[in-house]
């Protein structure tokens, strides 16, 4: 019998390392029905799933799409524009009047860290983090970790370096509990203004320059340059990132491996990567989108239904 | 309230039945043109793969075998508590026209099967689909019948039949136990 | 006219007399009449049996919020004052920061009046230092002192000018009150919701470092040297102000710090889980922190205890973290967490404690009580350091049910709290 992962995905810091295996386990056989010509089982059949989005985000909710119809269960976009205090409805309201008509599931994406376990504590359904503020994205983490094991089977020991914004990145912290949780050895490299100031606290190996990352790394997991979260200059200018931060190939050719690119998307193209690393040999980019399904069926796949009191009824025979 | 296990099937027993069936699944598709074995996640796989080899010596013919994985069509996800793990589905080639033959190790209430055939619907069309079990125990719970039987056998819903096959256990072995015997 | 009263048999701790010892404590028309020794109790007296509890003079808590005017529906001055004297205290200072701000005469009279008339803790008013609290002019401190202000405080918001916040320490000297900063660099705290640290790294929350607040603190000291005025400084909450503070009063500073209960017992370990319940300004910090303050209480350094007692609705903190309102309410859970975690801990005596949350504050602020010597206003806390009780927020006096302590166990509770020799509150059993 599997494991279980709870009622919620809330974030990586609070799966042990079995749950995280669980589910890239889990993945594999889903990536299969990406591939059929039928891409659908009926396992969630009948189940109704509400995408509540606070923040605007096309490839995430689209993932979550696919991955629920290819299940077979009903969707919900529900696109919310602005916070719960702008907008006048609670977070908690807006939350219980969906509830109130019945639904089994909620992707959530919000602007406050902590979003999605306030909503958790508060509904019945089952809550998956899409996203909450700068804290956690765990189903991106975990396709990260299916892209990298992919490649290199074990992790442990494998050296991830994280590049760029890891101050405001929610990406950033979901794959450093994720990677550590499975033994590799996790770097982090950016300006120090955009580094937490416990980053030493949390684990990591830190890089100052962007060559020095290179020579150490395996991998390099590069993190968009959160434009729209940087509020008040913690750089001079996106000229200046590229210059001094950004991954080149001309950078990567004095790589003593052959380093594998990750990039959780959508990409600054020019600012921290350039195009022909994104479109290189080594990117492993698009394979992070195939895998982003196939994670997230996983996930649905292992949250949904699953009541043990009605295991446990049905164990003591029909009425 | 003696625990015994009992023996159905010993080594040998189990390779000549395997053997039979062989021949018999060769005989209702009258040969091996368009014929295809699907084996069931998780011992029908090595059972397939078993028969396939038979085939093979008897007829100078290797016939395509996959692997299906039902997990994801039971209907009863809802009520089985954890979830069951998702083994692979391996089904390369079109079946479309074929001659499918579905084997399985133990069929018991029908439900696998009946999971099996929907699955089998969302790959394609074949010409007939058949089911070939080791052990047919009786106690069907859906018109499902199944084509080539290796042994029929009458258990007490109190027992269980456990099929053991040296690709996963170590040994060949067909048992009838009780329910409370360790899971 | 109030019967006269007679404590008999308790524990007399009064730091003013340096006294600490059993013996009965006499109150006519207001006033202590008698204070210590065994007393005959005269005719028509009614006698309150305080034999296993502490008779301390009355309890002062000079930072409150009582959000009246303006936000009635969260507290008011009586609701306020009925929780600070079922807590213990029998008087409290009052933020201005209230609506409108209490920056004019018309409201510092307003505030001191329904304090008055709800007959519970005594209301002192603070005045705002500047108007609207916006940080721009002076307010009328003068016209505010003569209705009733006893301090004046932009609290809420630090005053950014320091040329502003030197003008008011200047001007305030001919009236002898304090002026109350609330030390936050804003360009540094801005957006922040908690302590900058590991933990505000961990759950993605903007953090307040504890430099937004020392940049202000050795700011202020360093305005109070250059003009003689007296600076207090609200809710310390890290190691840094200690040192500074200590620093200040090395000099000959005329400075002055006061420390909430929350910040000398909790860590920013309380948010985990994004718990709204523990979330004010300043945050909670470390460990690090708060031995350090609670070795600045017993060295002095630090004057006072207060509560910061800020009530919330219950909607407003039902919310994502980063947009919940700060503040917890504390009048009736400050004397059980001092107790708890400074006196029964051994990092204070009890004379100092009591020195802590009554004389000091009545000495800085220049108010009445403070002392149980003969002649004093009979402001008396009767408590029991050794019972134990657990924290039931829904049994507050207060509107106000923000309180991350629920369900806590502490040992120390008040029991009786007399203003002016009447009894404004007696614990049930």
């Amino acid at each position: 019998m599997a494991g279980s992962l709870g009622k919620d995905l809330l974030g990586l810091a609070d799966l042990s390392a079995a749950q995280i295996r669980l589910v890239l386990d889990t993945a594999v056989p889903f990536r299969e029905i990406s591939e059929r010509q039928i891409k659908k089982v009926p396992t969630l059949r009948g189940m109704t799933i509400v995408n509540l989005f606070f923040e605007p985000s096309t490839r995430t909710r689209i993932s979550f799409e696919f991955a629920e119809k290819r299940l077979s269960a009903d969707t919900v976009n529900v696109a919310v524009a602005g916070s719960s205090v702008s907008k006048g409805e609670t977070l908690v309201d807006t939350a219980r009047n969906l509830e109130a008509m019945k639904i089994d599931m909620v992707v959530v994406r919000h602007p406050a860290s902590g979003a999605a376990r306030f909503l958790a504590e508060r509904i019945e359904s089952n809550v998956i983090n899409a996203g909450d503020g700068t804290h956690e994205h765990p189903t991106q983490g975990l396709l990260d970790l299916l892209t990298l094991r992919d490649k290199f089977g074990d992790l442990a020991g494998k050296r991830i370096c994280i590049c760029g914004d890891v101050l405001h990145s929610r990406v950033a912290r979901s794959n450093i509990w994720g990677l550590t949780k499975l033994g590799a050895e996790v770097g982090v490299c950016g300006p120090r203004s955009l580094l937490p100031n416990a980053i030493g606290e949390m684990g990591v190996t830190v890089f100052d320059r962007i060559e020095d990352a290179i020579q150490w790394a395996d991998a390099l997991n590069i993190l968009r340059l959160q434009l729209e979260r940087m509020q008040g200059g913690y750089i001079p200018s996106l000229r200046e990132y590229n210059r001094v931060f950004g991954v080149t190939r001309a950078r990567l050719e004095a790589a003593p491996r052959d380093l594998l690119i990750l990039h959780p998307g959508p990409m600054n193209r020019g600012v921290e990567i350039d195009s022909d690393v994104a479109d290189g040999p080594h990117s492993v980019i698009l394979n992070q989108v195939t895998n982003g399904v196939a994670v997230r069926m996983a996930v649905l796949y292992l949250l949904a239904g699953g009541r043990p009191e009605l295991a446990e009824a049905a164990k003591r025979g029909p009425a | 309230m003696p625990n015994n296990p009992e023996t159905v099937l010993d080594a040998r027993a189990l390779d000549r039945t395997l053997r039979r069936m062989a021949d018999q699944i060769v005989e209702l598709n009258s040969g091996t043109d368009g014929l295809v074995l699907v084996g069931i996640q998780r011992r029908g796989v090595q059972l397939a793969e078993r028969i396939v080899k038979i085939i093979a010596g008897a007829e100078g013919a290797t016939i395509p075998c996959g692997a299906l994985d039902i997990t994801l069509y039971r209907d009863d996800l809802q009520t089985v508590g954890p979830r069951p793990v998702v083994g692979a589905t391996h089904l390369p080639w079109t079946l479309d026209d074929q001659h499918v033959v579905i084997v399985d190790d133990v069929l018991y209430t029908g439900r696998t099967v009946r999971a099996a055939l929907d699955e089998l619907a969302d790959f394609g069309r074949p010409a007939r689909i058949a089911l070939a079990v080791l052990i047919d125990r009786g106690g069907r719970e859906l018109p499902i019948h199944a084509d080539v039987v290796g042994r029929k056998v009458d258990v007490a819903p109190g027992k269980r039949v456990d099929v053991f096959i040296v690709e996963l256990d170590g040994r060949d072995e067909v048992v009838i136990a009780s329910r409370t015997s360790g899971e | 006219m109030a019967r006269d009263l007679l404590l008999r048999g308790g524990r007399i701790v009064d730091p003013s007399q340096s006294l600490d010892a059993v013996g009965d404590v006499l109150i006519r028309d207001g006033i202590v009449e008698a204070c210590g020794g065994s007393i005959n109790a005269p005719d028509g007296a009614e006698v309150i049996d305080c034999a296993g509890h502490v008779v301390a003079p009355g309890m002062i808590d000079v930072h409150v919020h009582l959000r009246e005017p303006g936000r009635e529906d969260v507290e008011t001055v009586a609701t306020g004052a009925h929780s600070a004297a079922a807590g213990g205290f029998t008087a409290v200072c009052a933020m201005p920061n209230t609506r409108p701000v209490t920056d004019n005469q018309a409201t510092v009279g307003f505030v001191k009046r329904q304090g008055e008339a709800a007959g519970f803790a005594r209301v002192y008013p603070y005045g705002a230092i500047s108007v609207s609290q916006k940080g721009e002019t002076l307010a009328e401190l003068g016209e505010m002192v003569g209705a009733g202000a006893v301090a004046f405080s932009d609290d809420g918001r630090p005053v950014e000018s320091a040329h502003l916040m030197r003008t008011a320490l200047e001007y305030a000297r001919a009236f002898n009150v304090p002026i109350a900063e609330h030390c936050e660099d804003m360009s540094l705290a801005r957006g922040g919701s908690m302590n900058e640290g590991l933990m505000s790294a961990k759950l993605g929350l903007k953090g307040i470092p504890a430099e937004a607040e020392e940049i202000y603190v050795i700011r202020d000291i360093l305005l109070a040297r250059r003009t003689g005025g007296h600076i207090h400084l609200c809710h310390l909450s890290t190691k840094g102000s200690v040192e500074l503070v200590r620093w200040g009063k090395e000099r000959g500073v005329n400075v002055t710090a006061e420390v909430c209960s929350h910040h000398i017992s909790l860590t920013e370990q309380a948010v985990d889980g994004y718990n709204t319940n523990a979330k004010m300004n300043p945050p909670l910090r470390t460990q690090v922190d708060i031995d350090a303050l609670q070795e600045g209480l017993a060295d002095g350094t630090i004057d006072l205890l207060v509560t910061d007692h800020a009530p919330h609705h219950y909607d407003e903190k039902e919310r994502e973290f980063a947009d919940a309102p700060n503040g917890i309410v504390g009048l009736e859970t400050a004397l059980g967490i001092n107790c708890t975690y400074l006196l029964h801990r051994g990092v204070l005596t009890m004379s100092q404690m009591v020195d802590a949350m009554s004389c000091k504050p009545a000495r800085v602020f220049h108010l009445p009580g403070g002392s149980l010597a003969r002649g004093s206003i009979a402001d008396v806390s009767v408590f029991d350091p050794m019972r134990k009780w657990i924290v039931d927020a829904s049994r507050f006096k207060s509107k106000g049910r923000n309180t991350p302590y629920g369900g806590h166990e502490f040992t120390g509770q008040a029991r009786i709290t007399i203003v002016g020799g009447r009894v404004v509150y007696r614990a049930d059993s």
